[in-house]
């Protein structure tokens, strides 16, 4: 309705331009002013592109409705997006140095940041970020804590919404390879980090030739300790799973709680070597016409693991293959062609997925399953995993188009699969309890909307809770070719804005937002109120890592001070607009520097930056937060720190000298 | 209820046998203990507040005072003023804060011991309450004149500043700042108590004159006889 009413109340202004003019104006919406309207013909606006913009803009001043949560790609970073403004708010440092955040340049941050290197002591200063998920309580996004997940390395970082800070990174101890994450289950007992790749455990040298005996998938179960707000690995749990590459995983909610769904891509068993004549994993790995779903009872896993039937490998419980194939843990569906994607519906009760090569989505029911677990006698795939075959598990399949790979919901009743090949967003009918709430049949094809280009993921408000809000879509495409002027041979992505609000074939694209600063993949997008983010840190001297105040936080700038023992050099300093205390710093070199600083500010957005020049230090001091930097004074010479967030009228005289005697 | 609280049938028997009614005595030991719990209160209530507001601070800062404490955003004024070269907030009136809370139960007290003095001197007793607002505004005065007259010349701005008076009530500016000093409830409440003792002083002297007076005439009249 309110598309109607808009579409008319432009449509009389744009008299010439408007591709779908309605007639009349319609009564007591008012008019569009006069030099609007004569704005959007002298642009060459259509109807359509004013009702997108006003849907869209968001006057000064005016808050978002919801808030978009998206992985950065290779930036190693979240993005923070308003939806509908589809204006980017912040980013969140996670697996890479940020300068303007002070993320990994000396202070606690880096250890934060440190805390995910390699076994070794190799250092890992990016990451390839995927799948970002908002905890969740009772299957609903409680807008307390973010998990993202870093494919290249097998990392999981765990971010806090009172700061958005990143407060904890694990690498994978057996894992070099994830994708599958990182879901949540209902409650967030569980971060689940998916595989992909397959290695032997721990990475360990195997010739390729040992593939299907010593390389195996990881499926971890990463327990989430929310009073304090990190992961526990000592309570959490991997289970073995054959070497098929496991690709995205979703976790049962309501009816299938406990379970968890994630498809493959690599029962051909394929190792590549097209080098040696053999066939390229493109083509190996889509030889056979289905791969397996992968139905998880990880309530049971737990179970199992909590009764000693897992063994410790490298620090953390494995239960091994042969357990979980035999106890009831793992069981497999055939799923079509180079399966992609595996989503719950918000009601628990099917799953969907997507086929790259196969014009289908396949929707398997979560009670189907469990029929054919109860009645038993099911064969096994070579590795002893009872296999479920598809036409007593399939619900329905709906043929959308080409290359469907994920689906999300809304509150009608409808999936949305985006269809890469077809660069479209396909909506369709759910059937079962969902069949009510649409006009349409269940399990039909209701519109395909064109998108710009390639779709990958999308997500849609609160899509993968069990109350989806509908309203907004958001495709999220890998090529954007022409959308927007060129900036040289690397194009940006284009996150489009999709209203979903209307039934039918109403899908239209609202906003194309391009993102420039890496390739993301999934999002999630939580209502704007279920976030609580701190305005200043709770208490001047506030550790944000330690979430209290910390011993070294200097409260009050007369306890300011320098204090030597013996080659080690402490410094407590504090910082305020529009000085630091101590303003001159003499040591000698060699000195072993520990410089704790506190922003005394109480005051929103009175960020202090610290930088010391020449010696690659940058912190982010925000309001009332403590922060310590530890080095040693290698080189000698007159050294300047400053601040370097623009505070106050006199931020550039907000400085000190670090003198470092040879 | 109200008739047996004020028990209209009720008179109060003078020395020279004339008689007054009950709530003519009521009437002014309610209004001085009704002043007294209104002082009360006025110490959990801010007496005066400072408004500034700028583009920067689209909420506008506010510092409250007490007469306990300030109140509100006096960290952020204290950070603000340190380039005008300004004490800190807190420095101005310590002493006034250490004891006032003593300070006024006991001018309450005085109130309460009046009720029990049935003749002018009550008046004297509650003196301090009626001048209590009058004196609270002088020494805000006496602390905003030695606030503004304390500006460090060695601060980033305190070379530039004129020593000023930053006004009691009312509008101003300073810098990008608009400024606006206004009473609170709590100098409300202290004002209208001693409005209350003033029209329980006249209750006061319309009860107990009489009695004064029969007094005075039974006295005459046994020293003329």
């Amino acid at each position: 309705m309110k598309r109607r009413l808009s579409l008319a109340l432009v449509a009389t202004l744009l008299a010439g331009c408007g591709q779908q003019a309605a007639p009349t104006a319609a009564p007591g919406t008012g008019a569009l002013p006069v030099d609007a309207a004569a704005v959007a013909a002298e642009r060459g606006l259509t109807a359509d592109d004013v009702y997108a913009a006003v849907s869209t803009y968001q006057p000064s001043g005016r808050m978002d409705d919801y808030i978009l949560f998206s992985s950065g790609g290779q930036a190693g970073q979240v993005f923070v997006i308003g939806v509908p403004s589809m204006r980017i708010l912040r980013t969140i440092a996670v697996f890479a140095p940020e300068p303007w955040q002070g993320y990994g340049f000396g202070d606690e941050t880096t250890e934060v940041l440190r805390g995910g290197d390699m076994p070794d002591g190799t250092e890992l200063n990016w990451g390839d970020t995927h799948h970002p998920n908002l905890s969740e309580t009772n299957g609903e996004y409680d807008g307390e804590f973010l998990f993202i997940n870093d494919k290249a390395n097998a990392r999981l970082a765990v971010i806090d919404l009172r700061d958005f800070e990143t407060k904890q990174i694990i690498k994978n101890p057996n894992s070099l390879s994830d994708h599958g994450g990182s879901f949540v289950t209902p409650n967030t007992e569980y971060v689940v980090e998916g595989p992909q790749y397959a290695t032997p455990i721990g990475w360990e040298y195997a010739p390729v030739e040992e593939y299907n005996d010593k390389y195996r998938d990881l499926i971890t179960f990463w327990k989430f300790d929310r009073v304090a707000g990190r992961v526990d690995e000592g309570q959490s749990f991997q289970i073995e799973l054959p070497p098929y590459w496991q690709d995205l995983c979703d976790a049962g909610k309501a009816v299938s709680d406990g379970w968890m769904f994630c498809n493959s891509i690599n029962t051909e068993l394929a190792t590549g070597g097209v080098e040696d004549g053999n066939p390229p994993f493109e083509a190996g790995t889509t030889q056979n016409d289905t791969d397996y779903l992968h139905v998880i009872n990880w309530k049971k896993a737990a179970e199992l693991v909590a009764a000693g039937k897992a063994e410790d490998i490298n620090g953390i419980q494995v239960l091994p293959l042969d357990v979980a194939a035999s106890e009831g843990v793992l069981y497999f569906v055939p799923e079509p062609k180079s399966p992609h994607g595996s989503d719950v519906t918000p009601n628990g009760a099917y799953i969907v997925v997507g086929g790259k090569l196969d014009p289908h989505v396949t929707i398997y029911s979560f009670e189907k399953i469990q029929t054919a677990i109860a009645s038993g006698g099911l064969e096994t795939d070579p590795y002893g995993v009872p296999v479920i075959p598809l036409d007593a598990a399939k619900e329905a399949q709906v043929e959308l188009g080409l290359g469907p790979l994920h689906t999300v919901y809304d509150d009608q009743g409808y999936a949305y699969t985006t269809l890469f090949l077809d660069s479209a967003v396909a909506r369709w009918t759910l059937g079962g309890e969902y069949a009510d709430k649409h006009p349409e049949e269940p399990w039909t094809l209701v519109q395909k909307l064109p998108v710009q280009y390639n779709v990958g993921h999308l997500t849609a408000a609160e899509g993968d809770t069990m109350s989806p809000d509908g309203k907004y879509l958001v495709a999220m495409s890998k090529w954007s070719i022409d959308r927007f002027n060129n900036v040289g041979p690397l194009k940006p992505q284009n996150f489009q804005l999709i209203d979903i609000g209307n039934t039918g074939e109403h899908m239209r694209v609202l906003y194309d937002l391009p993102i420039g600063i890496g390739e993301p993949h999934y999002a999630q997008i939580i209502k704007a109120d279920k976030l609580k983010a701190l305005e200043v840190y709770p208490e001047v001297g506030w550790n944000p890592d330690t979430w209290s105040v910390d011993p070294n936080a200097v409260l009050d700038a007369k306890d300011a001070r320098v204090e030597r023992n013996g080659n080690n050099v402490e410094i407590w300093m504090t910082v305020i607009r529009s000085h630091f205390t101590p303003e001159r710093i003499e040591i000698n070199q060699g000195d072993h520097v520990i410089w704790h600083l506190t922003n005394l500010e109480r005051t929103p957005d009175a960020t202090h930056g610290f930088a010391l020049g020449g010696y690659n230090i940058n912190l982010s001091l925000e309001p009332g937060e403590a922060r310590t930097v530890e080095f040693d004074a290698t080189q000698p010479g007159t050294f300047i720190y400053y601040c370097t967030e623009f505070c106050s009228a006199l931020h550039l005289e907000m400085l000190g000298y670090f003198l470092v005697k040879p | 209820m109200f008739r047996s609280i004020l028990d209209p049938d009720v008179r109060v028997l003078l020395p020279d046998g004339t008689s007054r009614r009950l709530i003519d005595y009521l009437l002014p030991s309610a209004l001085m203990m009704l002043a007294a719990l209104l002082l009360s209160i006025s110490i959990f209530l801010p007496y005066w507040s400072f408004k500034m507001n700028a583009p920067q601070y689209p909420k506008g800062l506010r510092v409250d005072v007490f007469v306990t404490h300030l109140a509100g955003d006096v960290e952020e004024t204290d950070a603000l003023n340190h380039y005008l070269g300004m004490p800190p907030l807190n420095d101005g009136g310590q002493l006034e804060r250490s004891i006032s809370a003593l300070a006024i139960t006991s001018m309450g007290l005085l109130l309460v011991a009046s009720v029990f003095v049935h003749n002018r001197w009550a008046a004297l007793l509650s003196i301090p309450v009626v001048a209590y607002p009058l004196v609270f505004l002088a020494d805000l005065y006496l602390i905003l004149y030695r606030y503004g007259h304390s500006i460090d010349p060695n601060s980033a701005l305190g070379g530039a500043i004129e020593p000023f008076t930053p006004p009691l009530f009312g509008e101003g500016k300073i810098g990008q700042f608009g400024t606006l000093a206004a009473a609170e409830p709590g100098l409300y409440l202290a004002v209208l108590a001693s409005v209350v003792i003033l029209i329980g002083l006249y209750f006061h002297r319309a009860a107990y004159r009489p009695i004064v007076e029969a007094r005075r005439r039974l006295a005459a009249e046994r020293a003329a006889a």
